[in-house]
């Protein structure tokens, strides 16, 4: 579905991704992981159009994206959950989750849109109560949640997320996580970038990891979980417990 | 139906209190300067639009504000067109020119998207002094035809006051219906973080360079009004120090508050002429009660109205 071959990326003059290659195919839940600065988030904005001047493949259903504009790719079916949320904090939880279908207003698609409101309060209740409620006093898991329902709104057929578990409380980061999985489920394509290793694969059905933008393994998430060498550099050994929300 | 009633009431009230001064007032000078209130709102609630909502900072719509004033002017007093035939002009013209220049400029953001509708500014400016031979250069453009319809006059007194408020009652009702569109959740969108707006689709180029050319054109409206109404029209009027005060408006009356550029208008609009009687203190008690409103009420004095308002009423 998402082809990536070769990218290359640079941020001012420093090569953030050197020659890059990775793929999801239709219905998959794959995972990105590395440590900060591996270029994971180079990757994702480079795919949403949010980064111009990269080199290299990327096509989305066999259609290339390059030069292509961010409200494009969004219309082609593709769309971010962006790092730290970025809900748009002045604006109401409603008016956040109608910019997400912004693009589909243009196309009066009102019963649609209102129909996939509705879904993303049964899935996510809490936003329902505070549709009016601004979006920057919500709480953390609040605001990923809408953003992750913002994101949705667009009707994607590629949900890209970055960092979905940043700074949130073990608890809530599994909630998120679960969503995910259920998502999935529902036959939407997902690509998830994460520091929190564990979590990611533990939902994943393949993952990639990237290191210093290369990209050094790649495999079924359950044999990247079991691996030594990954165990040692992302998973921690006692710690996982406490620090991943998921026992 | 609840929000469609309130709105029904707030126009209603507002139709109501312009009427009623037309009507009672009879003073020439108090409804010239009524008139002038008008013709600032509708300056300021379309700077608002641009500044507090998209958040793009211009410090030169003075520039479109003479535009519409100088197309048509210079239209019916060179060519004797009809000052009716040259609305459209003008509010073309501008809207053309706010498109050219927006299309390089609004790729600028914060300061320097202020240097550069400043610069913006000074040359449209430089533009009207210098053109004399169709401008009138600094002295000015006199002899401009005044508005009628058949019999009736409508850049004296009442009736300059009516049309100069109507214009300002719809430009509130078109930027309100806006603001609730999909078109505002954009704009608002993009103040709040451009990236963001264009990672959910907003085509964030188009939006402001939309948004621009809708200030530029109500703008032009307002040249056009104030040209007609005073018969003429020199480069003062359209100055930076023009620009900078319809800024000043939308801040102390409210970023992002269409009623707020209403107070924002009325206080500098009203405040010089009520501090004449100060003489040559005016001007340090005119800065003196800027700084006071910026100082208690930060979000301008609109918004912090309203939380007064509910505060006490939750009193």
């Amino acid at each position: 579905m998402l082809t990536i071959r070769n990218l290359k990326c640079w941020y001012g003059g420093i090569e953030a991704l050197s020659g890059v290659t990775l793929s999801v195919g239709q219905g998959e839940l794959v995972a990105l992981i590395g440590a900060n600065g591996s270029g994971k988030s180079t990757l994702l904005q480079a795919v949403c159009g949010l980064l111009p001047g990269w080199k290299g493949e990327i096509s989305f259903e066999k259609v290339p994206l390059n030069k292509k504009k961010p409200q494009d790719i969004v219309a082609g079916g593709i769309c971010m959950v962006p790092e730290g949320r970025l809900v748009f904090g002045p604006l109401s939880v409603l008016d956040n989750l109608k910019l997400g279908a912004y693009l589909r207003y243009r196309k009066r698609d009102h019963y649609g849109i209102k129909k996939d409101l509705d879904k993303i309060f049964s899935l996510f209740p809490i936003l329902a109560q505070r549709s009016g409620q601004h979006a920057g006093t919500l709480s953390g898991g609040e605001q990923q949640m809408l953003s992750i329902g913002r994101a949705l709104m667009a009707r994607p057929k590629l949900l890209l997320l970055d960092e979905p578990s940043m700074g949130l409380a073990p608890l809530v980061a599994r909630l998120i996580f679960d969503t995910l999985a259920e998502l999935r489920e529902d036959g939407l394509t997902i690509l998830i970038v994460e520091q929190n290793a564990r979590a990611a694969l533990m939902i994943a059905d393949r993952g990639y990891v990237l290191e210093t933008g290369r990209m050094v393994l790649a495999g079924k998430a359950k044999e990247l979980l079991a691996d030594e060498e990954i165990k040692r550099a992302y998973l921690g050994k006692d710690y996982a417990r406490f620090t991943e929300g998921r026992a | 139906m609840k929000p469609i009633l309130r709105n029904i009431l707030v126009y209603g009230a507002f139709i109501g209190v312009v009427a009623a001064y037309g009507l009672l007032e009879k003073s020439t000078y108090y409804l010239q300067l009524a008139t002038f209130v008008g013709l600032n709102t509708l300056l300021a609630v379309g700077l608002n639009m641009l500044m507090g909502y998209a958040g793009q900072i211009s410090l030169g719509h003075a520039a479109f504000y003479g535009l519409g004033a100088y197309v048509s002017g210079m239209l019916t007093v060179h060519l004797g067109w009809s000052p009716w035939a040259t609305l459209p002009c003008a509010l073309f013209a501008a809207g053309a020119v706010a498109y050219v220049v927006g299309l390089p400029t609004l790729r600028l953001t914060g300061y320097y998207l202020a240097m550069g509708t400043l610069g913006f500014g000074m040359i449209v400016n430089i533009l009207f002094r210098e053109f004399r031979r169709f401008t009138g250069g600094p002295s000015g453009l006199p002899g401009l035809p005044e508005l009628t319809i058949g019999s009736i006059n409508l850049s004296h007194g009442a009736n300059a006051l009516f049309l100069v408020w109507g214009c300002v009652i719809v430009a509130f009702f078109i930027c309100e219906r806006i603001v609730d569109s999909r078109m505002g959740r954009a704009l608002r969108a993009i103040h709040y973080s451009e990236r963001a707006a264009a990672a959910v689709g907003v085509n964030t180029a188009s939006a402001k360079l939309a948004i621009f050319v809708f200030a530029a054109v109500i703008a032009a409206l307002a040249g056009f009004l104030y040209a007609h109404m005073i018969t003429f029209i020199s480069p003062s009027t359209f100055n930076f120090l023009a620009s900078v005060k319809l800024v000043a408006m939308v801040v102390i009356g409210g970023m992002a508050s269409i009623w707020g550029s209403l107070l924002g208008a009325s206080l500098l609009t009203l405040l010089p002429d009520f501090l004449h009687v100060f003489a040559e203190y005016e001007m340090i008690i005119y800065g003196l009660i800027l700084m006071l409103v910026m100082i208690f009420f930060p979000e301008g004095l609109f918004k912090n109205l309203v939380k007064l308002y509910e505060r006490a009423k939750n009193r």
